[in-house]
């Protein structure tokens, strides 16, 4: 504890709101903040999925091109994208032990939530503007 | 440096099986399941986005008893998660850790995310049916 006795910053002071990865508590939060999101986006979003069964393909592009359908569901897409980001990356901390699998797995975590997020979300825009 | 035999501490392997403990097993692999079930989200969007070809082949797959089975355990999958989630809420605002309490939160999910999933799929039933 050197850096405690060369600094006048208090030992708590220091450590509030960073935990002991050091890179504080944000993972935790966000990872909260979107399950609150989903649990209350998860009503519109099953009616939505309702709509949708036994529609033909004009009446499913109309439905999912709405004003209303598309914030819904854009929402959901970047809660539900965090929020697995987050959790496999903790599974994989958990389990993949050799760090340079570990490394490799969180950048393959990353590249796959991204692709997933951005693709529906492409998805989603395209329809509403019909292009 | 000599080797010293250290004591280890125990690991998962040596408690009996409680449901708690069978539980958080099960919020794991939900969340992997709904995980990898994002891409089934992204056809289904981008297929709609396409146009009605990507669309009918999409509709073939979810139609068949296959992507059924898989559409029930990813609803399954999805109210367990939610269920479960909600009671680690309950336990992140320290509420519910005694042992009458938490078993409850436990059965309770469980018999919910069941009784949610049964009905959600009547519902779809009801409504598909009605196309």
């Amino acid at each position: 504890m050197s850096s405690a006795k060369s600094s006048i910053r208090t030992p708590l002071g220091r450590v509030r709101g960073l935990g002991s990865a050091g890179a504080g508590t944000g993972d935790f939060w966000r990872q909260r903040l979107t399950a609150i999101a989903m649990a209350l986006l998860i009503i519109p979003a099953i009616i939505i999925v309702m709509m949708m069964l036994g529609r033909n393909h004009a009446a499913a592009q109309q439905i999912l091109g709405s004003t209303s359908v598309a914030l819904v569901l854009m929402l959901f897409t970047i809660a539900s994208v965090w929020h697995m980001k987050i959790g496999m990356q903790v599974v994989i901390e958990d389990y993949v032990h050799d760090e340079r699998l570990k490394l490799v797995s969180i950048i393959a975590n990353n590249f796959f939530s991204v692709a997933v997020a951005l693709s529906a979300i492409y998805a989603i825009l395209k329809l509403s503007f019909g292009v | 440096m000599a080797h010293i035999e250290r004591p280890i501490s125990p690991h998962l392997s040596v408690y009996k099986l409680t449901l708690t403990m069978a539980m958080s097993i099960i919020h794991r692999a939900t969340g992997i399941a709904l995980y990898v079930g994002t891409l089934l989200l992204v056809w289904w969007l981008l297929a709609t986005a396409s146009g009605p070809s990507a669309y009918a082949t999409f509709q073939g797959f979810i139609g068949s008893w296959f992507g059924r089975l898989i559409l029930f355990g990813y609803t399954w999958a999805l109210m367990h998660h939610l269920l479960g989630g909600m009671r680690h809420f309950v336990w992140d605002l320290g509420y519910g850790f005694g042992p009458t309490e938490r078993e409850w939160l436990t059965r309770a999910a469980l018999v919910g995310s069941i009784s949610l999933t049964i009905m959600l799929w009547i519902i779809a039933y009801m409504v598909g049916g009605l196309r």
